[in-house]
């Protein structure tokens, strides 16, 4: 199956700027479809960017986060050519996760 | 004497006629009164419709008419009715007006 | 008596005077549409007023308008919201039907690199024919459901198919065929008409007031606002085609919709594809 994560990690010397798309339907639970029917909540609740092992960047979403989110951050401490690893869980206990190479 | 009062009071008579023809209808619409202003508002949203001209607010009001009146409201049923009309009235003179009007806005 | 009658006199040549001046001013206006020369003004009128903006720019709609929102646009072009809808389209593009023929079989160029050709005016059927519905027509000719024009798989269809165009110039020809002209011109009508309890015409936001805000967003200019077409709008969560854009703009202005593909949106297309004539394709695009 496709991976729903899109990852560019570009290295600058000292700092990686990394930027991802996520496809995800981010449901909150609060829209109603066209027959009245509520859609029920399905939103990534946690997004968690690995480097060597050590978390990165870890965020806590909830319904407040739009459709494929799209996420954007830097951090020190990484090389080209180094590994990063992505994963997220969402509420329904659904998950995905990805490895992509800084570049 | 006598001449001018049965004239006074056959004036008065007359008056009051003409008088509560024209305030009782605001004061209680009947379901018939209901159906003549639907029957007007769709009439007018027709020939709003046969200029592919139609606003969607006069569709909120004809839905609004018919929904009060299933409710027995036809005091509100026929305001939304006499609204619904005026409205199509409104698409039907921005369709025509338009027709030559639109040059107006032309970038020449 | 005599009076009165060359007073008469006197009023009926007055009156047929301002009637003939009426007339004379009515005649002012042109019989026969010039499509070149409205183009030529379409375009003056844009780049007159906005003399900082790059001519290809335009079709970048808000984010010409707007420096803070241009780098915003920027940025968002690394990583595109229509990138699943894009791929998406690809993939659609390329699965065959289940006669075993696919779109290419349809389209000249096997379907890749033909945007900018859109909507071109079929001279058989006499009437202007867009890229969605010459894609439903070939889903119809194969066996296959037509898709709705303004939900999510004609609009990943339409982006794969725009995303093959990318910087081409938009080519929109009108043959020398009186009812090509009287499409463009039913276009042009379209588009100046005020419409909608509102009372907005398209002219109203996108010629009176492109870089100014409609309550929250930034109003793009005419010139070239099919060029960017189909659109990830953020205010929809996803893709949407032209169909889907013109029923909502109508809908916004209090109007009813007509019927996607309805002969007034075709012609409005039509009309404002060739006026962007020279333009490049910039689809698929993202708009806030």
């Amino acid at each position: 199956m496709a991976s729903t994560i899109r990852v560019r990690a570009t290295n600058n010397g000292d700092t990686t700027e990394v930027q991802a798309l996520i496809q995800h339907p981010m449901d909150s639970g609060f829209i109603k479809d066209a027959q009245g029917q509520i859609i029920p909540a399905h939103f990534i609740q946690q997004l968690t960017f690995e480097h060597n092992g050590k978390t990165v960047f870890l965020a806590d979403w909830g319904p407040a986060v739009s459709k494929d989110p799209y996420v954007k951050f830097s951090f020190k401490g990484a090389s080209k050519g180094d590994d990063l690893k992505i994963s997220w869980i969402d509420n329904k206990g659904g998950s995905d996760t990805t490895t992509a190479k800084i570049g | 004497m006598k001449t001018t009062s049965r004239r006074m009071i056959r004036t008065m008579a007359l008056a009051a006629m003409l008088f509560a023809s024209g305030v009782l209808p605001a004061l209680a619409a009947s379901e018939a009164d209901y159906k003549t202003a639907l029957a007007a508002a769709e009439t007018a949203q027709k020939e709003a419709a046969s200029l592919r001209n139609r606003w969607t607010t006069t569709e909120s009001a004809l839905a609004a008419a018919k929904k009060a009146a299933g409710a027995g409201d036809f005091d509100a049923a026929t305001a939304s009715a006499k609204e619904a009309e005026a409205l199509a009235k409104a698409s039907v003179f921005q369709a025509t007006s338009e027709k030559e009007r639109w040059k107006n806005m032309e970038i020449r | 008596m005599r009076v009165r009658s060359i007073l008469a006199s006197a009023f009926a040549a007055c009156a047929a005077a301002g009637l003939a001046m009426l007339a004379a001013s009515a005649i002012a206006a042109p019989d026969t549409p010039d499509p070149v020369t409205d183009a030529k003004a379409f375009r003056k009128f844009f780049t007159d007023k906005f003399p900082k903006v790059k001519f290809e720019d335009f079709v970048n709609g808000p984010y010409s308008m707007d420096e803070g929102l241009h780098k915003q646009w920027e940025e968002k072009e690394q990583f595109p919201p229509y990138d699943f809808a894009l791929e998406s389209g690809k993939e659609m593009f390329a699965t065959p039907f289940k006669n075993g023929k696919t779109y290419a079989d349809c389209f000249p160029d096997k379907g890749i690199g033909i945007r900018q050709n859109y909507p071109y005016f079929d001279e058989k059927e006499g009437k202007v024919v867009t890229l969605e519905l010459a894609l439903n027509r070939c889903r119809e000719a194969n066996g296959e459901q037509p898709y709705s024009y303004v939900k999510d798989e004609m609009a990943s269809l339409t982006a794969y198919m725009a995303y093959t165009s990318r910087g081409k110039p938009m080519d929109i020809k009108i043959p020398n065929d009186p009812r090509a002209l009287e499409a463009y011109e039913n276009g042009k009508r379209y588009f100046y008409t005020r419409r909608g309890q509102l009372n907005f015409s398209c002219a109203t936001c996108h010629v009176q007031s492109p870089g100014e805000r409609i309550r929250a967003e930034v109003l793009a200019p005419a010139l070239g606002i099919m060029n960017a077409m189909p659109i990830y709008r953020s205010e929809w969560s996803g893709m949407g085609t032209i169909s889907r854009r013109l029923v909502t703009c109508n809908s916004q202005t209090r109007a009813v919709p007509l019927e996607p593909q309805s002969d007034e949106y075709r012609d409005v297309e039509y009309f404002l594809s060739y006026v962007a004539n020279g333009l490049p394709i910039s689809g698929p695009g993202a708009r806030p």
